[in-house]
Formats: C-alpha cells, sequence, structure tokens
C-alpha cells in the first residue's frame, strides 16, 4: 500500500494575523458594540462569545436547524451566516423569546404538549415556529410538517411538536 | 385530595425542566462557561488502517493563537493496562485508546488535537495538520467481513447464547409449510442531537470536573480515574442535561479522552467538541445478516424455528447481540435453535443503539413471521395469536405479566384492523396503493440497582438526588413524581437532582432501567424521610397521632395525616418546626434483594407491543409515506403517561427511520462511511411523520420491580420497522428483506 502524504501549507501564509471588524447588533433588544473576527459564524459568536448558548449546534452546515435564531424576524441557521456580514441586524434567540417570566406562547404549547424529549432542538425548533408563524404560509398540519422540516428532531417528538405550533398558529392569525 | 392538581404517580404533568428547555437556560456539555479555557478541535485519520509515520505540525503551529498540539508523540502518560479503560459495558477485547501510539485501527481515527485560544483558529490550524501515513490494506464492507465470523470466546456479560429445544433442523425439513430467507439490517449511526463534548475545568489543585455528554457520569469518572491517573475523589462529572444517547453515551466516548489528556498536557481548561461528520467515527448500530428458517403446519402453527446471525464489530473488540433469541422466546414452536456469530471490520466498534439486539433481531423475525402468516394464508395478527406462548419459550419460564394478547387487541381495535382485506394490493387511495402491516415488539424489563437521596427543609422543599442522566427520557419529572406521590407534596415543592457524580450511585442511563429504578430508590429515600418526620411529629404538642404507627399515617397535600381521618393532619413544615432540625435526610438503595433475585431466576421479565401501520406507497414513483401507526404497548405501570407516550412517540419514529431511512453507506475502497452527515444519512422529519397513536395497555404487575414499572426507552422501536416493510408487502406485493427499504429496492423487484 502507498504512503499517503497531506499537502503542506506554508506556515508564512497561516501565520498573519487575523484582524477583528466592528460591528453592531441588537441580540433580544440590547445594543451590542462588537469587535470581531471575520470568520466567526453569527452561532459561534452567539454561544461562545455572548454566552447565548440557547441557540444550539447541531452540525454546524445547515443541515440540521438547530441553530435557527431570528433575523429581523425571518428564520436563519446561524451556522451559516458570518457574524460580520450582519451589522445592523436584529437578532432574537429563544433567550429573547419570554417576556420577563411569562413564556412566549410557542414554549407554553411545547411544554404542554411535550414538544421535545432531550430539549437539544428545541430552541431552534421554537424560533423556526415563530419564523414560520410570522411567514403567514402555513394554515394546515401539513403546511406546519412541510415547513418544519429544516429542523430534525432525533428523539421524534414531531406529532408533539406539530401540536404546539398548531396551537399558536391557530391562536395567533399571522402579523 | 385538597384543591392542589394531583402530582403523583399515574398522572400527565408536564415535564419539570421544560422551562429550561424552552428558555435556553439548560446548559448541554458544551455550554459551561469555564474561564481561560482551550478549544479542542480534532484532527481525524484520513485511512482506515495503518499508521502515523510523520506528523508536520509547523503551519498549524504558526497560527496565532494556538497553544499546542497533542499527538502520540506527545500526549501525557495514561494507564498502561488495558484493564484501566475498561468502562461500564465492559465489551471483550482492547479499549480504544486515543493518541495512544501510531496505529490507525479505522477512519476518522483521532489523531490530534489543536488546542487555541478561540474555536476559530484551533479549527483553522486543525485543517493544516499535515499527517503522512503508511497504509495497510483494510475492509469495512460487512459482507466481505463475513468470510471471518466467529463466536467470540469471552463473551460480552449481556449476551444470551441461544437455547435449542427439540430438534429444529428435522422439524423443518418435515414442516408442511417453510421459509428460508436471508433478512438484513444496514449500519446506523445513533446521530444524537447534541455532538459529544467535554468542557474539563481544571481547577489546579489535582481536582477537575468534566461537563461531559455522557449517560453514566460516574461510569466517565471511573473511566478518567482509572485511566488518567486522577483519584476518583479529584473527578467530578456532570451531565445535567443531555442532548440525546441512544446509546451513543453509554461507553466513554474518544472526545472524553482528548480533552481530559489536552488538559492534563497544557494544565488549562479543555473544551472538545466532535463535528457532526466525527459523530459518524465512533458508536454505531452494527450491520446484521439473518437467516431465518421456519417450519410451519398448513394451520399456520409453528412447528420449527431456527435463526443465524452475524452482526458486524470492530478488529479490537467484541462487540456481541442478542439477534436469533427473540423470535425463540416470544413463540411457542416445540422446536427452536440459533446460531449467532460477529464478523470483524476495520471499524470503531459496534455499540448499543436503542434496543440493542431486539431492535435488530426481533424487527427481521417479525418480517418473516409476516411471510409465513401469507404462505399458511392466515391473517397475520392472527397468526400471531395462534403461535402465542403465555411463557419465555426458549427459556421455559413464566413471565412476571404480559399482556400482548390485549395489546394486540386493543391496537387492532383502534387502528380498525377488521376492515382489513388480506390480499396484497387489494387497498387503494387515489393513486397510491394502501398497505397495513402489524409486528410484535419485545423487549427486556430491568432493575439496576440504584441509590438516591431525599431532604426535607424547614420549609417544607423537598430535594430528591441521584446520579442517573436525564437524556430526553423525561427522569428529573419521573423522580419528582415518584417523591411527589411519596410524601403527599406538589412540584413546585420539589427539585430533582442527577446527572453529577457527586450524587448518589447510580449506573449508566440504558436498558430502559431508568425509572423503575432510580424511581425505586427515590421512593426508599423519601419513604425514610417520612419516617424520621413520623418519629419527629411524636413531639408535637398534643401529641395529634398518639398510638399510631407509622402505616397508619399517609401524606397528603404537605400534611401527615392518619389514614382515613377526614382531619388534614399536619402540615410538614409544622413537623420540622417542632423537631427543631433544619432538614431531614436519607439515602436508600433500591437493590432487586433476595427475593427478587430468586423471581429474576424463575420469571422471565419483559415489555411486550403490538405495531400496526399504514403506507401509503405511489405505485409509478415507489414513494412510501407512513401514513398511521397505532403502537399498543405492555409495559406494567406508566408513571407519567405524558412523557411515557413521548417514548413511544420517539422510539416509533426511529423506527420508520430503520424502515426506510437510515443506512450508514460504506466506501469500501476509502475505507470509511460515506453518507456521515445529516444531509446525507437520512432521518426522519416532521414531514416523513403522520399520526401516530399510543396505547398502553393494562398490565399491573407488582413483582417485575418494586414499582411495578417495566421501562419504555426501548420497546418503542422494536418491531415497528417491521410493521412497516409487512404493509409495504400488504401495499404493493413487494417483499423487501433489507432494511431501509428506500425506492431503489421497490424498483428493482419490479424488474
Amino acid at each position: 500500500m502507498p504512503t499517503l502524504t497531506a499537502s503542506r501549507p506554508l506556515p508564512a501564509e497561516a501565520s498573519r494575523p487575523i484582524d477583528t471588524i466592528p460591528i453592531t447588533l441588537t441580540v433580544n433588544g440590547s445594543v451590542r458594540r462588537l469587535q470581531v473576527e471575520p470568520w466567526t459564524t453569527l452561532l459561534d459568536l452567539l454561544r461562545d462569545k455572548l454566552d447565548l448558548t440557547g441557540t444550539k449546534k447541531g452540525c454546524d452546515h445547515g443541515q440540521c436547524g438547530a441553530c435557527t435564531v431570528l433575523i429581523d424576524g425571518r428564520r436563519i441557521n446561524s451556522c451559516l451566516t458570518l457574524a460580520v456580514v450582519r451589522d445592523g441586524c436584529a437578532i432574537t434567540t429563544i433567550e429573547g423569546m419570554a417576556t420577563g417570566a411569562d413564556l412566549h406562547p410557542l414554549q407554553a404549547a411545547f411544554i404542554e404538549h411535550d414538544a421535545f424529549q432531550c430539549g437539544y432542538c428545541t430552541p431552534g425548533q421554537i424560533c423556526s415556529a415563530q419564523g414560520l408563524i410570522n411567514e403567514g404560509r402555513a394554515t394546515s398540519r401539513d403546511d406546519v410538517r412541510e415547513l418544519m422540516s429544516g429542523n430534525l428532531c432525533r428523539c421524534g417528538a414531531y406529532t408533539n411538536i406539530t401540536d404546539a405550533v398548531m396551537d399558536v398558529l391557530q391562536a395567533e392569525p399571522a402579523r | 385530595m385538597g384543591n392542589q392538581m394531583k402530582v403523583g404517580i399515574g398522572t400527565a404533568i408536564s415535564r419539570v425542566d421544560g422551562r429550561e428547555k424552552v428558555t435556553g437556560a439548560a446548559r448541554y456539555a458544551a455550554e459551561y462557561v469555564v474561564p481561560d479555557m482551550l478549544y479542542g478541535v480534532i484532527v481525524s485519520s484520513a485511512i482506515a488502517k495503518g499508521s502515523i509515520t510523520a506528523i508536520d505540525e509547523d503551519a498549524a503551529r504558526s497560527v496565532p493563537g494556538i497553544v499546542e498540539i497533542l499527538s502520540h508523540k506527545n500526549r501525557p502518560g495514561e494507564a498502561w493496562f488495558d484493564r484501566s479503560y475498561k468502562d461500564e459495558l465492559n465489551i471483550p477485547g482492547t479499549p480504544f485508546k486515543a493518541l495512544h501510539d501510531s496505529t490507525i485501527l479505522f477512519s476518522g481515527q483521532p489523531v490530534a488535537v489543536v488546542l487555541g485560544k478561540t474555536f476559530e483558529a484551533a479549527r483553522y490550524a486543525a485543517s493544516l495538520v499535515a499527517i503522512t501515513y503508511q497504509e495497510e490494506a483494510h475492509n469495512i464492507d460487512f459482507a466481505v467481513s463475513l468470510a471471518e465470523k466467529f463466536l467470540p470466546k469471552k463473551k460480552r456479560n449481556t449476551y444470551h447464547p441461544p437455547k435449542t429445544r427439540g430438534e429444529p433442523d428435522k422439524a423443518f425439513d418435515a414442516a408442511a409449510l417453510q421459509l428460508h430467507e436471508e433478512y438484513h439490517l444496514a449500519t446506523e449511526h445513533h446521530n444524537p442531537m447534541e455532538m459529544h463534548a467535554s468542557t474539563v475545568e481544571w481547577h489546579g489543585d489535582g481536582r477537575i470536573t468534566v461537563y461531559d455528554k455522557t449517560q453514566g457520569s460516574q461510569g466517565v469518572q471511573a473511566y478518567i480515574a482509572s485511566g488518567f491517573g486522577f483519584s476518583k475523589k479529584d473527578v467530578r462529572v456532570v451531565n445535567a442535561y443531555v442532548g440525546g444517547g441512544f446509546g451513543s453515551g453509554l461507553r466513554p466516548q474518544y472526545q472524553t479522552q482528548l480533552a481530559v489528556l489536552a488538559a492534563k498536557k497544557t494544565k488549562r481548561s479543555v473544551r472538545v467538541v466532535m463535528t457532526r461528520q466525527q459523530m459518524f467515527t465512533h458508536a454505531h448500530r452494527p450491520e446484521c445478516t439473518y437467516s431465518i428458517k421456519l417450519g410451519a403446519e398448513t394451520t399456520g402453527m409453528f412447528t420449527s424455528i431456527y435463526g443465524d446471525a452475524t452482526t458486524s464489530t470492530s478488529r479490537f473488540e467484541n462487540n456481541m447481540e442478542d439477534i436469533v433469541t427473540w423470535g425463540m422466546m416470544n413463540y411457542a414452536s416445540p422446536n427452536a435453535g440459533g446460531e449467532y456469530t460477529v464478523a470483524p471490520r476495520d471499524t470503531y466498534t459496534s455499540a448499543d443503539m436503542r434496543a440493542p439486539g431486539a431492535a435488530t433481531g426481533m424487527t427481521l423475525f417479525e418480517i418473516a413471521v409476516d411471510e409465513m402468516a401469507y404462505k399458511a394464508k392466515v391473517d397475520p395478527l392472527e397468526f400471531r395469536t395462534i403461535n402465542y406462548s403465555e411463557i419465555d419459550a426458549m427459556n421455559e419460564l413464566p413471565f412476571t405479566s404480559k399482556a400482548l394478547r390485549e395489546a394486540y387487541r386493543e391496537g387492532a381495535k383502534a387502528f380498525g384492523w377488521s376492515r382489513r382485506t388480506p390480499e396484497p394490493r387489494s387497498m387503494t387511495d387515489g393513486r397510491e396503493l394502501v398497505g397495513w402491516g402489524v409486528a410484535t415488539g419485545m423487549w427486556d424489563a430491568q432493575f439496576s440497582k440504584t441509590s438516591a437521596s431525599a431532604k426535607l427543609s424547614a420549609n417544607g422543599h423537598l430535594e430528591v438526588a441521584c446520579a442517573t442522566s436525564d437524556i430526553g427520557t423525561g427522569t428529573y419529572t419521573v423522580m419528582t413524581q415518584v417523591a411527589a406521590d411519596t410524601l403527599g407534596l406538589s412540584i413546585t415543592q420539589i427539585t430533582a437532582k442527577l446527572g453529577d457524580s457527586d450524587l448518589p450511585t447510580a449506573p449508566v442511563e440504558g436498558g430502559s432501567w431508568g425509572a423503575a429504578s432510580s424511581g425505586a430508590a427515590v421512593q426508599l429515600a423519601c419513604q425514610a424521610v417520612g419516617k424520621k418526620l413520623f418519629k419527629a411529629a411524636k413531639g408535637l404538642e398534643g401529641d395529634p397521632f398518639g398510638a399510631a404507627n407509622f402505616d397508619d399515617v399517609e401524606f397528603v397535600d404537605g400534611h401527615m395525616k392518619l389514614k382515613g381521618s377526614d382531619v388534614a393532619g399536619v402540615p410538614l413544615t409544622t413537623i420540622m418546626r417542632s423537631s427543631g432540625e433544619n432538614s431531614i435526610e436519607a439515602e436508600e438503595t433500591a437493590s432487586s434483594g433476595i427475593s427478587g433475585m430468586i423471581s429474576m431466576m424463575k420469571k422471565a421479565r419483559n415489555t411486550h407491543s403490538a405495531v400496526f401501520v399504514e403506507v401509503k406507497v405511489d405505485e409509478d414513483l415507489n414513494v412510501v409515506r407512513v401514513t398511521r401507526v397505532v403502537n399498543a404497548v405492555a409495559a406494567g405501570r406508566i408513571i407519567n403517561p405524558k412523557t411515557a407516550r413521548s417514548q413511544i412517540l420517539g422510539g416509533v419514529v426511529m423506527g420508520i427511520g430503520m424502515a426506510l431511512h437510515e443506512e450508514t453507506f460504506a466506501d469500501v475502497k476509502l475505507g470509511r462511511w460515506m453518507n456521515h452527515d445529516y444531509a446525507e444519512y437520512h432521518v426522519p422529519a416532521n414531514a416523513d411523520i403522520y399520526d401516530i397513536e399510543v396505547l398502553f395497555v393494562d398490565e399491573p404487575d407488582p413483582e417485575v420491580t418494586p414499582l411495578g414499572v417495566k421501562g419504555l426507552g426501548e420497546i418503542g422501536i422494536v418491531g415497528t420497522a417491521a410493521a412497516v416493510a409487512n404493509a409495504i408487502y400488504h401495499a404493493t406485493g413487494k417483499r423487501v428483506r433489507s432494511l431501509p427499504i428506500t425506492i431503489d429496492k421497490l424498483l428493482e423487484l419490479e424488474k
């Protein structure tokens, strides 16, 4: 069998320092002025720099939806966007959904319908469901099932997730 | 009851950890804030077998912010003997030791960890580590590995060899109806949503705290101590929240080893998180081939059952499962036998995944049962009742309880089975063919020695604690409910603590024994607190309980009262106040005891289920939809119908994945898994799942475990994929014997 040798990059190229870029984000209603390295994803910024670990990393490739947050009201996989390109945006994470001690209707519905088990996909599911409601496209269970399919749940809570989303969807018409 | 909501055993309360989970407050292993922590990114082997001949780290080390690169060349000392790395599962063989030497045993093996001040720098630098390998010939093709199949001399301690009864070969040859077919299950990966992660907090005084993704904090604690040179008391492992497991966290995974080694090397706190791709480089459900021979009379009565199965393992450990025993136990054939072997390939060792053995063996067997029902021209449900066994037919033991007949009946009624027309392709809905299938599920009802503590404070708040894990199973809620039930408290008066090696001793969370075992331990601890309260109540002014014994009192609505009395009794806070103590506490251990052990030898303990499935198949495109599932489960006493239902739903969804989606493909040339991410390894998404109904049939069983609980984490998956396969046959007339049933396999049968 042959010897397998990987290519060797030049140390000089690798050792270039990474400059930071100033950005301003409104995160859950608070204005945050941040110095961010351009290679930092929004997800890693939230989790590692802002200690908003409610937003989850499940694949880092936009395949599972665990990192879903709302940017200016639209749901997005935060692992697939660099933080610097979101300069000036308003970001809502799971930590910003409740109003004080009062849970957001989706949060309450998820608890009521046992729409999670391990809880790891849950923040993404809830943010995604709010994004879905904002879009105003879903009216039926089939719509919800289809349009929530970007958020995987390995515990298999889908039927309960759909029940929870339908509860809120029917109570709260599209905005 | 007073005006408080009923919260005890049998009540469908919402999860007590629900608020933490829906607000993002629940912290998982990679989410603990630890000062001055390094981020570790794993470099994975590019080859499947051979050795590392050189590592060029120059470019990687020149990246600003890189502190250290750890490999076999510079790792700190670790234990020498294999036995030091044995975990709770004690798989026979040589446990994998990360960064131990230059040897490569499997593709994706961790060969280095890059430690940086930021995740991004470490990730970039990891891509620059240039490794030179000397490759050796490898094989990860299961079909090829069968040439080397064998029965290991040293058996896994969970393995049960098939017990032959009668003369299965002779009976098969003489049988009026014969079936002899090969069945197959693809390799599957657990893929919990949370990737395996460890955050090691280096305290600097010899102690470490490890926030670990594991199903057993104390198992990891013991493993780190024995393998990595720590005193057990200096290692604390925390897993308060676990983002799914399904068995992938039963053994300490390699990120734990790497994080501990890196912390030792740098004397700093370290976090190591696997990528989703790296989640495919460790635990997986073994691939299986299962040859089934069935003989029956023309009436459909079995005369012979014979199974010969092989499952995949690695070259360095022999993981073994019970495959052929399930059919032999479940059906009353006078003749039955089986064989089992493992086949080694150059991968990481296969592992327990939700209902290990049964999810494979019972499921594949239930497809064969369906085929025999058609041969006998007997309704598949009727066929199962014809061959019903009141006892464990292989071990010739009565069950502590078996309400499978009721599950068949109630499930069939809820599903509408009587409206089924028997012929394949006889039911349609528009352009779709409709099929209805049924299968049986069977799993163990286990109990494992577990301790718990209970502490009642002067203000009436109760804390119960146990080192068990809640991997989504609802353990926090179960512990709380059992405590509420025992001491008559409301949910808000109780805090349940788990997922911490400092807490009273518990085994790894697996095998569906969690609720039965930790529940029993919590009940004992609360009863002990109750007894202490009763003693303290003797000192109350006016001696309200007089000559009463402990058995004469009960705990209701925060009060201790005489049983049957209309008087509310004395608030627990009043008793606490009069005792002068700040708290009353007790720790107790639930074990099966001598009577339990005798019972275990004399009786079989199992859960059962009847799964009914409707599929709709597009005749032109062969797209299969599982439009309706009814799973009727016989699992003893149900502590919480809401979380219990969720456990079954989850099992059914994973069973649908097994039936239609899940398959890890081997690139036999490169010796690695091809589809190692969520885009290519398909798990069911929301749109794949339609209606699922869960029924729990009445099955009182005071003997099986102290609370009469049998456990639910696994039974939901067993048989589900068979019911789907059988429904597909009923819809299309196409019998696919290899799971998952993908469109290509259905198309192939059209030729």
